[in-house]
């Protein structure tokens, strides 16, 4: 381990992930940043700055605090997000568990099923679920038996609606980052020592009880990872929400691409990226306290 | 029915292994009573059956006359004590102890003075508010068995109490839970694989081997008295050899040992003349001396010497080749040159007709 201590190699091991970091994110992070304070212009790239306006020109900010537009996607997002989060926490916290509770050979082929959507590609996954919500498909008649089934009459359907809708979105995007949640909670609870909760048995409690008072509180660190590891893609997703989603409920992604592409508006497609960007630290600082003291609690 | 518990013909399977066989036992309320035995003797399935946590595949439990069949661990008046202590770590001492008090219909009041006492009786009230990981091994064990305690059981279970600490604390600890379970008066089952720390805590011990009770008793009985060759080589250490039984008369039977080449005495056993035995003889019970003394007693050579201060172990070849374990306490002060026997020595070993066990071969 000798020639790992002389001071060039160290430093040079050490530094080469925050390089990385620096020349692909914090680099481009501060491009993004300049942008979002510079003036668009019709010239290519379209934007400048100084010249008539102030060389830093914060109106982009202003402009996208009072238009409407712009909170209603942030809005549309967090719930969009917030609410694939919690599907996924309720699918994917059970599945954990009993991943944990099943045999060893059953458990490796199970955590291979749930990885196993990764090897198609996602984009062709997306057009599979838009298939299947299309008003001909097996898959919406079926549902449609149902819905008709439990509404009264003067409810019924031919089809549901369910392509280019906020359900479509929110579904494939729980679809989508299932495996995120699943993964984290599942190392989480297969660390929980089972010898607990024999001893909350023991002591007197039934097996809905344990869970609350021993299970659940443990795996509090992956029910958080695995929320951040749904909810901040989710909220900036921008594919599923063009694909399946509804233009009159555009999620931000939707807004900075068309900002970007169609608008050419780049320094309000960055004020945007930027904004999200903030909005996400909030949660991950959390994250990391949280992981801070757990930490420090072993 | 007056037994306060009693298992009746217990089995337990698991697919075609037959862990636990037909075991019956009964044991009085406020004993300490130990299941003794190597792994996978049957003592911990047979433990997990009285907690609950498995069925037994056939035979009853009986727990202060009430049959414990189909009865769920939540339900049942019996806490254990887990080999790993089983803290809930994201709970206070506090909260661990007060864990189970919250199914009994107490006030709020009545729950903080509760859990108030087994704090005192563990002597940890100073450490009432820190998690389990901020305390040592030894005080884990305590607010395992404080919280074991705290609803009052019928019956305590403790499965391994000592395993987990070190020599010191062991010895410490062995008389404290002794001490609280005078204090208590509750009902305790041991499970152990240490004879020594079954010895030591338990009123009655029973020892296990391949899923069946070879033999129940205090522990002097069992010690002394073993009923067959499992037993006598669990619990301490003998040196057996083979015997045929010569003849009986006035309380004695006459064998001969073909690896001594002589005849010796013992006490009556159950034996026909004729019948292949086994004597086994425990090193504390053999006397060495340098001149053939009177009764029992055979010639061998020292092999090896273990001095250990307050006494020593001696390995002593006989002529047939065969080895035999002597232990004597250094009574005397002296250098080594005053000691009993010596490396090479020629001693005789000595044994009363009562300290010989004798077993079926």
């Amino acid at each position: 381990m000798g020639w790992f201590h002389r001071r060039g190699w160290r430093d040079l091991i050490i530094g080469l992930p925050y390089l990385w970091l620096v020349v692909f994110f914090l680099l481009p992070f501060a491009i993004v940043i300049a942008m979002s304070v510079a003036t668009k212009t019709p010239t290519a790239p379209p934007f400048s700055f100084g010249g008539a306006q102030p060389w830093v020109n914060i109106e982009t900010y202003h402009r996208l605090i009072s238009e409407p537009l712009y909170l209603r996607a942030f809005l549309i997002s967090i719930v969009n997000a917030a609410g694939t989060t919690l599907f996924c926490l309720l699918l994917g916290y059970p599945m954990a568990l009993a991943l944990t509770r099943v045999s060893r050979s059953a458990r490796n082929i199970l955590l291979m099923l749930v990885i196993l959507p990764f090897w198609t590609s996602f984009l062709l996954r997306v057009y599979a679920w838009m298939g299947l919500m299309g008003k001909s498909s097996w898959f919406n008649a079926g549902l449609t038996e149902v819905w008709n089934w439990l509404v009264p009459v003067s409810w019924a359907v031919k089809s549901l609606p369910m392509m280019h809708s906020n359900f479509a979105v929110v579904l494939v995007m729980v679809y989508t980052y299932l495996p995120f949640m699943i993964l984290p909670l599942y190392a989480s609870l297969e660390r929980l020592d089972p010898t607990l909760d024999e001893a909350a048995l023991d002591l007197g409690s039934r097996p809905w009880q344990v869970f609350l008072d021993v299970t659940l509180p443990q795996s509090m660190p992956g029910i958080i990872a695995g929320g951040l590891l749904v909810f901040i893609p989710a909220a900036g997703e921008l594919v599923i929400p063009s694909l399946v989603g509804d233009a009159s409920t555009p999620m931000i992604g939707r807004v900075i691409s068309d900002q970007f592409s169609q608008a050419r508006d780049w320094p309000m497609a960055s004020a945007v990226a930027v904004a999200l960007l903030a909005l996400m630290v909030g949660p991950t600082m959390l994250y990391s306290h949280y992981q801070a003291r757990a930490e420090g609690a072993k | 029915m007056a037994d306060f518990l009693r298992i009746e013909g217990v089995s337990k399977s698991f697919g075609p292994f037959q862990a636990v066989r037909d075991v019956t036992l009964s044991v009085e309320q406020g004993e300490i009573f130990s299941l003794l035995g190597g792994s996978g003797c049957g003592k911990t399935t047979l433990l997990r059956m009285l907690a609950g946590f498995e069925e037994p595949t056939s035979g009853r439990i009986f727990l202060d006359g009430h049959d414990m069949a189909g009865v769920p661990p939540w339900s049942r008046p019996v806490h254990m004590m887990f080999q790993n202590y089983a803290l809930f770590p994201h709970m206070t001492l506090e909260a661990n102890i007060g864990y189970g008090l919250r199914h009994d219909p107490l006030s709020k009041a009545q729950r903080a003075e509760r859990v108030r006492e087994m704090l005192d009786l563990v002597q940890l009230t100073p450490m009432a508010g820190r998690k389990p990981h901020q305390i040592s091994g030894g005080q884990k064990q305590r607010v395992a068995l404080a919280r074991a305690l705290a609803r009052q059981p019928k019956l305590l279970l403790l499965d391994e109490p000592l395993a987990a600490l070190d020599k010191k604390l062991r010895e410490h600890t062995q008389f404290e839970l002794m001490s609280i379970q005078a204090r208590t008066g509750v009902t305790f089952i041991v499970v152990t694989h240490d004879q020594e720390e079954a010895m030591t805590l338990s009123d009655r011990i029973a020892v296990m081997d391949c899923g069946q009770v070879q033999q129940v008793g205090s522990p002097t009985e069992i010690y002394e008295y073993p009923i067959n060759r499992f037993v006598a080589s669990f619990i301490g250490s003998i040196t057996s050899f083979e015997a045929e039984v010569l003849a009986r008369e006035n309380g004695t039977m006459r064998l001969n040992v073909p690896d001594f080449g002589a005849e010796i005495t013992t006490r009556d056993g159950n034996f026909a003349a004729g019948a292949k035995v086994t004597l086994a003889l425990r090193p504390e019970k053999l006397l060495i001396s340098k001149d053939r003394p009177l009764g029992n007693a055979v010639q061998g050579v020292v092999k090896d010497l273990a001095y250990f201060g307050k006494d020593s172990l001696y390995r002593i070849t006989l002529a047939s080749g065969a080895s035999v374990q002597a232990h004597a306490v250094n009574q005397r002060r002296g250098t080594e040159a005053q000691r009993v026997a010596d490396w090479d020595d020629q001693v005789w070993l000595s044994f009363d007709p009562s300290a010989a066990i004798v077993l079926g071969a």
